[in-house]
C-alpha cells in the first residue's frame, strides 16, 4: 500500500472507528455503502486531505461514490494534485 | 390519450425504485390502528387482515397522555373557543393568545428565557441553524443525532463537523480545531432515539464553556419525563439554564399530537422568530393542539406520578428482558433496545411477536449502524403490570424459537450473520 493510501486509512480508523470496533479495514473496504462512515461525517476526511495536501477538492468530486473506499479517495487526491500541480506538497497537520 | 415521453420515463424510474426497495426488504408499510393511541391498540395488519388487539411497545406515548380524557376535553374546549384552524402563518394573522401562552408555559417548564412554536420539531431543527449561523461559523454534532438535525445542518450555510458518539475527547479535539470560527455550536440529542442513552450534557456544557461554544440539544425523547421533575436531559444532568438552545416536540410525551419548539436564550429565539423559515412560511400550530398541550403542561407540572410510573416500568422491563436472557443495550431511558444484530432476524422476530400480540418494529441499517439491527421497545406510563407480563411471555417464546436467549453479540452473529 502506498503512502497516500496508508495516510487515508490511518485517518479513517482514528476518526471513524470506536476503540471497541473490531472491524478490519483495507484499501478496498466500502466505507460509506458499508456503513462505516456516514456521508454526513465524511466532511472531516475531506477537510483533513485538503489541509494535509494543500489542495481544494471540489464538492462535485467529493461524492459519496468517490469517497467510498480508500482506493477511490486516493484517486481523487491524486487527480486534484495533478491538476493543481501540487504533487508531493504536504502540510503539517 | 397522448402521454409525454418524459412522464413515462419518470414513472418507470420511480416504479423501479419502489421495486428495488421491496426486493431489498426496505419497503415501509403502514399498519392501520383502529383505536386511540394507548398501551393496547387494535391493529389491521397487513391491510385487510382482521383486527388484532396488541400490546403497544413502540409508540412515543411516554407519559400515556396521548388519549388522556383531560387532554381530550381541553382540546375539545379549545376547538370550541378558538376554532379549527388559523388559515395563516404566525406573523401575518395566525397568532392567538393561547400560542403566546403556550410559549410562556414551555419557557417556564424548560427553564429557559423564551420559546417559539413550530409546526413540528422537524421544522424547528430545519429552521434553527440556518437562522442563527453563517459561513464564518461551525456546527459540531454528535454522530448519532436525529435525521432532522442532519437535514437542518445541511440547510445551514455554516460548515459542519461531527464527533464520535458521546466521545468527549473527540468533541474537545473538534472544538480546538475550530477555534478560528466566529461562533461554534455543539449539537446533540438529549436522549438518543435508537440507543436510548443520555447525552453527557454536563461534560458537553463544560467543554462548550471552556472553548466558547453554544450548545443546542434536541430533547424530543426526554421532555416531560427525564430529570427529577421531567424537565428533560438538562435537568437530569444538572445544567438547567446553561443550554443555549433546546428544540423539542409536543408530538411525543407532551400529548403526542404535533408541534415543536425552539426554546433558549432570548436573543437566539428572537432571531428565529425573525428568520426561521419553517416558522415564517408554514401555518400556526392548530388551536386544538395548543389547548391540549396547555393541559398536558398543567398535568405534568402538577405531579410527577406519571413520570415516576414510567421510570418504574422502565426499570422493571429492563430487568425482565435481562433476566430472560436478551441482549439489551444498557441505559436509563424508556427506550430499551433489544439487540439482534442481523436485519432479517430483527424483522422476523418483530413479525412473530406481532403474531403473539406484541407490537414492536425491527430497526436495521441505515436507520441504525450496519450490523446493529435491533427491536426498539419503548415504555409508557400507560403500561400496567399485565402488559409487561404479557410482553415478556411473548418475547421469551419467540426468543426460544430463534435460540437467542442467553446469547450476546458474538453468538448471535455467529448463528445469523451480521
Amino acid at each position: 500500500m502506498d503512502e497516500l493510501k496508508r495516510v487515508i486509512l490511518d485517518y479513517v480508523k482514528k476518526e471513524y472507528l470506536d476503540d471497541t470496533d473490531d472491524r478490519e479495514l483495507a484499501a478496498d473496504t466500502c466505507l460509506i455503502t458499508g456503513g462505516i462512515v456516514d456521508s454526513f461525517s465524511m466532511v472531516s476526511l475531506k477537510r483533513f486531505l485538503e489541509r494535509k495536501y494543500a489542495i481544494q477538492i471540489p464538492d462535485a468530486e467529493a461524492t459519496p461514490a468517490a469517497f467510498d473506499t480508500v482506493n477511490s479517495i486516493a484517486d481523487v487526491v491524486t487527480r486534484v494534485q495533478a491538476r493543481s500541480g501540487a504533487v508531493g506538497k504536504v502540510t503539517a497537520s | 390519450m397522448t402521454t409525454l415521453a418524459y412522464e413515462v420515463t419518470a414513472r418507470e424510474h420511480y416504479r423501479h425504485e419502489l421495486d428495488a426497495l421491496r426486493q431489498a426488504g426496505l419497503f415501509k408499510e403502514e399498519r392501520f390502528i383502529h383505536a386511540p393511541q394507548g398501551a393496547e391498540i387494535d391493529v389491521e395488519y397487513p391491510a385487510g387482515a382482521p383486527l388484532r388487539r396488541v400490546v403497544n411497545l413502540c409508540s412515543n406515548n411516554y407519559l400515556g397522555l396521548s388519549s388522556h380524557p383531560d387532554v381530550v376535553a381541553a382540546a375539545r374546549e379549545g376547538l370550541e373557543a378558538r376554532g379549527y384552524g388559523m388559515s395563516s402563518v404566525r406573523f401575518i394573522c395566525g397568532t392567538q393568545d393561547i400560542h403566546r401562552e403556550l410559549e410562556r408555559r414551555l419557557t417556564d417548564f424548560l427553564g429557559t428565557e423564551d420559546t417559539l412554536l413550530f409546526p413540528s420539531c422537524m421544522d424547528a431543527n430545519a429552521g434553527v441553524f440556518e437562522a442563527l449561523l453563517g459561513e464564518q461559523d461551525v456546527l459540531i454534532a454528535d454522530r448519532l443525532v436525529h435525521a432532522s438535525i442532519v437535514d437542518g445542518m445541511r440547510l445551514c450555510k455554516a460548515p459542519h463537523d461531527t464527533f464520535k458518539h458521546s466521545d468527549m475527547e473527540h468533541l474537545e479535539e473538534k472544538l480546538k480545531e475550530h477555534q478560528d470560527k466566529r461562533f461554534r455550536m455543539v449539537v446533540t440529542d438529549g436522549v438518543f432515539s435508537m440507543d436510548g442513552d443520555l447525552a453527557k450534557l454536563d461534560a458537553i456544557v463544560s467543554l462548550a464553556e471552556r472553548y466558547n461554544a453554544m450548545v443546542c440539544v434536541d430533547d424530543s425523547h426526554a421532555t416531560g419525563f427525564i430529570g427529577r421533575t421531567g424537565r428533560g436531559t438538562h435537568e437530569e444532568k444538572g445544567v438547567v439554564g446553561r443550554i443555549d438552545i433546546i428544540t423539542t416536540t409536543l408530538g411525543k410525551a407532551l400529548g403526542g399530537a404535533s408541534g415543536g419548539c425552539v426554546s433558549g436564550r432570548a436573543e437566539l429565539v428572537g432571531i428565529c422568530r425573525q428568520r426561521a423559515r419553517p416558522y415564517l412560511f408554514s401555518n400556526s400550530v392548530a388551536p386544538v393542539i395548543v389547548a391540549g398541550a396547555l393541559k398536558v403542561l398543567e398535568l405534568v407540572g402538577r405531579s410527577t406520578d406519571r413520570r415516576d410510573t414510567l421510570a418504574a416500568n422502565t426499570v422493571r422491563w429492563r430487568a425482565m428482558l435481562a433476566q430472560a436472557g436478551f441482549d439489551v443495550k444498557p441505559g436509563e431511558s424508556p427506550i430499551v433496545p433489544v439487540m439482534l444484530y442481523n436485519a432479517k432476524l430483527a424483522q422476523e422476530v418483530a413479525r412473530d411477536l406481532f403474531a403473539e400480540g406484541i407490537y414492536v418494529v425491527g430497526f436495521f441499517f441505515p436507520v441504525v449502524p450496519q450490523g446493529q439491527a435491533r427491536i426498539r421497545t419503548q415504555m409508557s406510563a400507560a403500561h400496567g403490570p399485565r402488559h409487561l407480563e404479557r410482553a415478556i411471555d411473548a418475547f421469551v417464546k419467540v426468543g426460544r424459537t430463534y435460540g437467542i436467549l442467553g446469547k450476546g453479540r458474538k453468538e448471535i452473529v455467529q448463528q445469523y450473520g451480521a
